[in-house]
């Protein structure tokens, strides 16, 4: 049965091929890149009523698409949930994942995935109620902890709470926007997620002031993409399409200039070499020469992108903090384009 | 005249009195609440105690309803309108999600200008069962129904119409083989030769024939990837093929379990019980997480068709035990006139037993259907978006963070209608078929 | 003269493993295992080699390495230093509570409405058809969410119950029903409360064996005893004495509220809850058709035989109607059961921290074993499934009809 099955699969041309270890080539051979993203997070990733995928993370994933393909829409969004992120990217279902997921030792080492790069700076914060009264998460003690499961939250929040000798108390709940609802409720005093997360839900209540984000945050969480191990002509690709975007906010290229730039050498011989008018890094990569000012034509610099998604014009408000320029006081650096 | 008559008999009535009407107390409505609702204490507890749980419910339900919104663009915006109209703070139902997302909710991320195809697909599907299902339409009709998956198939997905037709072709080679080999060799051979010939033309000719018709005429619709399937669409297709896909199967482990070679019985009882014993949502898991590993290195097809495989093979598990339900109720006779026709195992199950059992299985398999149509909610938690799943994502844009009873309250009523209306057909069918019994 | 055909000859031709009924089966069998073990082997190998090439190994070592993680609700002592396989011990006492109180709930709901669905009031027969029709075709997953969401909106939060809040606790300050679960009073068993005990499970046998001798009294002479009452009472009274004479030693801890939350006492939480309630009013509509169909198989002639003998209306349910039933009943009751059961793993919606939740959820997820956690997991609902179900056969088999 199963085999008539297969057969009856592979003839109706369905059964994908072979998750090669060249990605690059299987991605253009196939002509859309299958990116993994969440299930649904607000700024990050959510389809709209016709079904375009928009958000901070789908922007990684336009860019890559753009960069190997030349064209933005050419991505298959797969989305995924908590549990099911890494078999999808390990099995080859997904070429790349770009779902707010924290580089860590174990991930990059045992689990077997190479992190491409840090596209948001985050870290895990606490969520409370104005009328609880609390102004820093040490005077938890007791409280009733509302967390998303099958994230590192879970295992941060036991160290926290470990470490400053205080009890609590976890509901575990499996979306953003479950956990949100008991939040609302008064069914847990705090919720603790990614900080950018808080801010981004609390700008969707209804009476936003009415809720504090407390000032601690107890971990680090350098969320970025990733790829599988073992492939590193792609995982360039990935690394190098992330670095675009946000050397050209360095640089000041943007998708409104970069038609203007890209069309004859300038002064800058970075920008030249990475709009592709001096040396040939696209070809390096196995690109076009264009790659890189065809990404940022198509989904803009990082700035524009974390504007018009989660910026502090959109209804979820996050400052850049740590995530502006390393010129202007943040984190983010790339390593030059020579 | 006599006057002792007269006398003797004070009143005679000559004439029949015009009938009054009964008592107040027995008659009309009262009487039909004195005796359905008030008829003991103990009722008259029952009665008030329900009449006031339909009160809470309809006190709490009816102005949330009442005062709905149906038209705005986010749930700000609704609240704006509630306030605006019937106040701040009053409950009010904010349709106007649905209105918004009704089409996402349906077919998912179908392209919009194809809507049409999976609703001729369904009405397709509907055609293809009903020669099925009422035995009253003419049996000719069956030969759309063997065709249908094909016809469902290629306006789902899409993509050259060769490739199906090849396939169908490949059933008819089976059939061909079965016929011609009956001729030559015995019935084993034929039936070896129906399963082998087939599986040998798909995997050798299939492919390259479909794609040598596509080079010559390139005929189908545009193709659909799976992953564009969501909502009700996808409940749908994952439970309509699961148990189409099933049903060979599952009656093949039916007859395993009921044969009398021992290693033949011992696999069918293994696998049924083992799929049974396990919940679905665990074999989705292994669907999603595991099932790469027990495939060759490097092949991987997409996550829909994981699960398509994977509940298909779990329905086959229960369709096994119902028909194995319908093999145990027929009377021995029936196997014993069987054999003293001289039958061999197979004429007899194809001619005399099966088309029997089946017929009394159809109810236990439509009951299986409903069931298997309502556990496809699961499919959420391997990040499929069904219409839960579809409801969270909605969730999660920014216009609508927040809404929830009005999700749940639609994606309730749909499954509610496709499930008891199937649920009363299965009804309807088991009465008819215990009047036929009798 | 040669009329005698001849013997067969003996000895054996190939030709026999295809043709001869007394060899086929053993060909056929034959063939299916060879088939059987080839696909075996063609699913372990391809297993090794993909398990190879993601550098990974067959090994259950994880169990017994830290977990890290907290789990809310522990039947066994449990923290997050402790080890996976403990926190899936942890998990899987979670999916058999869940399940007992289930089922037991569910079964007291489905006999209540099987019952009034057959009831001659027309609006509580309506109604109870409308409860089952309603839970029998929504999905189980959408009413768990859907009780979840109502449990949280609709009841107070603790920090209402302070002093000049809107909420208060029920029965003399013993419960509080929050919305984040129920709080009841958790008992404390003092120095003697063994003894104690031991009364209370002495004085049930006691009450047992009562009801036993006064069947045999009925069976042997014909005197009917009471029945009901004293047993009652023997199973009651000595513990109620023994409870005062011991100087109380069982003694209630209430919760009070506290910081957050009520401390002390037992909290029900409301992923618990909705869980159960959702289980049980599912499960429950489906084994109100089993008793309704229970019900109606016994044919209205055994009822009118059983007046025409002479027996009181409740004797006739008892003694006449029910064992009838019962035997229709009770097989599909407990594959109900058994699907309770598998369903309880979908408290992964309202964060219930089952054996899925823990085993086949967080530690597979952080520590990538998915292989060996659903093989484990399944292996657990395995056998679950088969020791209910051959309970079930043990039972059906003692109580199938006797006939000649």
């Amino acid at each position: 049965m199963k085999t008539v099955f297969l057969g009856v699969l592979a003839t109706a041309g369905l059964a994908a091929g072979v998750a090669g270890a060249a990605t690059l080539d299987d991605v253009k051979a196939r002509g859309s890149l299958n990116c993994g993203v969440s299930t649904g997070l607000v700024g990050f990733a959510a389809p709209d009523a016709d079904g375009v995928w928009e958000g901070f993370d789908v922007g990684v994933c336009r860019a890559v698409a753009t960069a190997v393909l030349g064209d933005p829409d050419a991505v298959t969004f797969v989305p995924t949930t908590g549990q099911t992120r890494f078999t999808a990217l390990a099995s080859g279902e997904i070429d790349m994942l770009a779902r707010n997921t924290t580089w860590t030792f174990s991930r990059d080492v045992d689990l077997k995935f190479e992190f491409v790069g840090v596209n948001y700076y985050d870290g895990q914060g606490f969520m409370a109620p104005r009328e609880l009264g609390v102004s820093s998460a040490k005077e938890l003690d007791g409280a009733t902890v509302c967390i998303q499961t099958g994230t590192t939250t879970e295992l941060n929040l036991a160290d926290f709470f470990r470490v400053n000798s205080i009890s609590y108390e976890p509901v575990p709940i499996e979306t953003n926007a479950e956990a949100l609802q008991q939040l609302l409720a008064g069914a847990c005093d705090v919720y603790t997620t990614d900080a950018s997360g808080l801010a981004a839900s609390r700008a969707t209540f209804e009476n936003a002031s009415d809720w504090v984000i407390l000032p601690e945050i107890i971990s680090k969480e350098p969320l970025g993409p990733l790829v599988r191990h073992g492939d590193n002509e792609w995982a360039d690709v990935v690394r190098w399409s992330l670095n675009t975007l946000i050397a050209a906010e360095e640089l000041g290229v943007t998708s409104e200039n970069v038609a203007e730039l890209a069309a004859a050498p300038t002064n800058n011989p970075e920008i030249n070499r990475m709009l592709g008018t001096e040396g040939e890094l696209g070809a390096m990569l196995g690109l076009e020469a264009s790659w890189a000012a065809d990404i940022i034509a198509a989904v803009g610099n990082y700035s524009e992108l974390f504007e018009s998604n989660i910026g502090e014009s959109t209804p979820i408000g996050l400052a850049r903090g740590l995530n502006a320029q390393w010129t202007d006081g943040g984190l983010l650096y790339t390593p030059p384009f020579r | 005249m006599s006057d002792t008559n007269a006398q003797s008999v004070s009143f005679v009535r000559d004439k029949m009195l015009p009938e009054s009407a009964p008592p107040t107390l027995e008659r009309g409505v009262v009487k039909w609440i004195r005796e359905n609702l008030f008829s003991s204490i103990l009722n008259s507890v029952l009665t008030l105690g329900s009449i006031y749980v339909i009160y809470w419910i309809v006190a709490h339900l009816y102005p949330w309803l009442a005062n709905s919104v149906w038209y705005a663009s986010s749930l700000n915006e609704c609240r704006e309108i509630r306030d605006a109209t019937v106040g701040p703070g009053v409950p009010s139902a904010c349709f106007a999600v649905i209105t918004d997302r009704w089409e996402q909710l349906l077919f998912g991320f179908y392209p919009n200008d194809a809507y049409w195809r999976p609703v001729m697909a369904l009405v397709a599907f509907l055609a293809a069962i009903a020669p099925v299902l009422f035995v009253s339409l003419p049996r000719k009709l069956l030969w759309f129904s063997a065709a249908s998956p094909f016809v469902m198939f290629s306006l789902l997905w899409g993509g050259s119409i060769w490739g199906p037709i090849t396939l169908a072709v490949g059933f008819g080679v089976g059939y061909a083989a079965f016929v011609l080999l009956g001729r030559v060799a015995g019935a084993l051979v034929s039936v070896l030769g129906s399963i082998i010939a087939p599986v040998l033309f798909w995997m050798f000719l299939a492919g390259p024939i479909a794609g040598a018709l596509t080079a010559v005429a390139p005929i189908g619709l545009p193709f659909v990837e799976s992953r564009s399937f969501g909502g009700f669409t996808l409940s749908v297709i994952i439970g309509v093929s699961g148990i189409v896909l099933s049903m060979p199967l599952g009656i093949l482990l039916a007859l395993g379990r009921q044969s009398d070679l021992f290693i033949i019985n011992k696999v069918s009882v293994a696998f049924i019980e083992v799929i049974r014993g396990v919940p679905l949502i665990v074999w989705l898991f292994t669907a999603q997480l595991i099932l790469g590993y027990f495939l060759p290195p490097g092949t991987t097809f997409d996550l829909t068709l994981r699960v398509i495989i994977m509940v298909t093979l779990f329905s086959s598990a229960y369709i096994a035990e119902v028909v194995r339900g319908g093999l145990a109720a027929l009377p021995k006779g029936q196997y014993e006139g069987a054999d003293s026709l001289g039958l061999d195992y197979w004429q007899s199950m194809r001619l005399i037993i099966l088309p029997q059992a089946l017929k009394i299985s159809i109810p236990g398999i439509v009951n299986t259907f409903i069931g298997l149509f309502k556990d496809t909610t699961l499919v959420v938690f391997i990040g499929l978006f069904d219409p839960i799943g579809l409801s969270n994502a909605i969730r999660a844009s920014t216009d609508w963070n927040g809404i929830y009873w009005e999700l749940f309250v639609f994606i309730g009523l749909l499954f509610f209608i496709f499930c008891y209306s199937m649920g009363r057909y299965s009804l309807f069918l088991e009465r008819k078929l215990q009047r036929e019994n009798r | 003269m040669s009329t005698i055909t001849d013997p067969p000859k003996p000895g054996f031709r190939l030709s026999q493993l295809i043709y001869d009924t007394r060899y086929r089966s053993l060909t056929i069998q034959t063939v299916a295992l060879i088939l059987l073990v080839l696909a075996f082997s063609w699913l372990i190998s391809n297993t090794i080699q993909n398990l190879e090439a993601l550098g990974k190994d067959f090994d259950f070592g994880f169990l017994s390495s830290r977990a890290g993680y907290d789990i809310n609700q522990m039947l066994i002592p449990y923290d997050n230093s402790m080890s996976h396989g403990r926190a899936a011990l942890v998990g899987i006492a979670n999916t058999l509570l869940v399940a007992f109180l289930g089922c037991v709930t569910a079964t007291v709901i489905g006999v209540l409405v099987g019952v009034l669905r057959l009831s001659k009031n027309w609006i509580v027969s309506r109604l109870m058809a409308v409860y089952v029709e309603a839970f029998r075709n929504v999905p189980l997953l959408l009413w768990i969410v859907l009780i979840f969401a109502l449990l949280t909106e609709s009841t107070p939060q603790p920090r209402d119950f302070r002093e000049g809040g809107s909420a208060s606790m029920m029965f003399s300050e013993s419960v509080a029903i929050t919305n984040r679960g129920v709080f009841i009073p958790n008992p404390i068993w003092g120095p003697n409360s063994g003894i104690l005990i031991a009364v209370f499970i002495a004085s049930i046998i006691g009450a047992i064996l009562y009801r036993r001798y006064a069947k045999k009294v009925l069976f042997d002479t014909g005197r009917l005893l009471p029945m009901t009452w004293p047993a009652l009472a023997i199973a009651i009274i000595p513990t109620v004495l023994f409870y005062f004479i011991l100087g109380r030693p069982v003694s209630l801890e209430y919760p009070v509220l506290g910081g957050f939350n009520f401390q002390g006492g037992i909290q029900l939480r409301n992923s618990l809850i909705a869980l159960w309630v959702a289980l049980s009013l599912y499960t429950g509509a489906f084994i109100a058709e089993i008793v309704r169909a229970g019900i109606l198989s016994v044919s209205k002639g055994q009822t009118e035989a059983s007046f025409a003998l002479g027996l009181r209306p409740n004797r006739t349910m008892n003694l006449v109607i029910l064992p009838q039933a019962l035997r229709v009943i009770i097989p599909p009751l407990i594959s109900q059961f058994l699907n309770l059961t598998k369903n309880s793993s979908l408290a992964i919606a309202v964060g219930y921290m089952d054996v899925r939740a823990t085993l086949g959820g967080i530690t597979i997820n952080q520590t990538g074993r998915e292989l060996e956690g659903m093989l484990l997991l399944g292996m657990f609902y395995l056998a679950i499934s088969l020791i209910i179900s051959s309970l079930m056969n043990v039972y059906n088999n003692s109580k199938k009809l006797k006939e000649r």
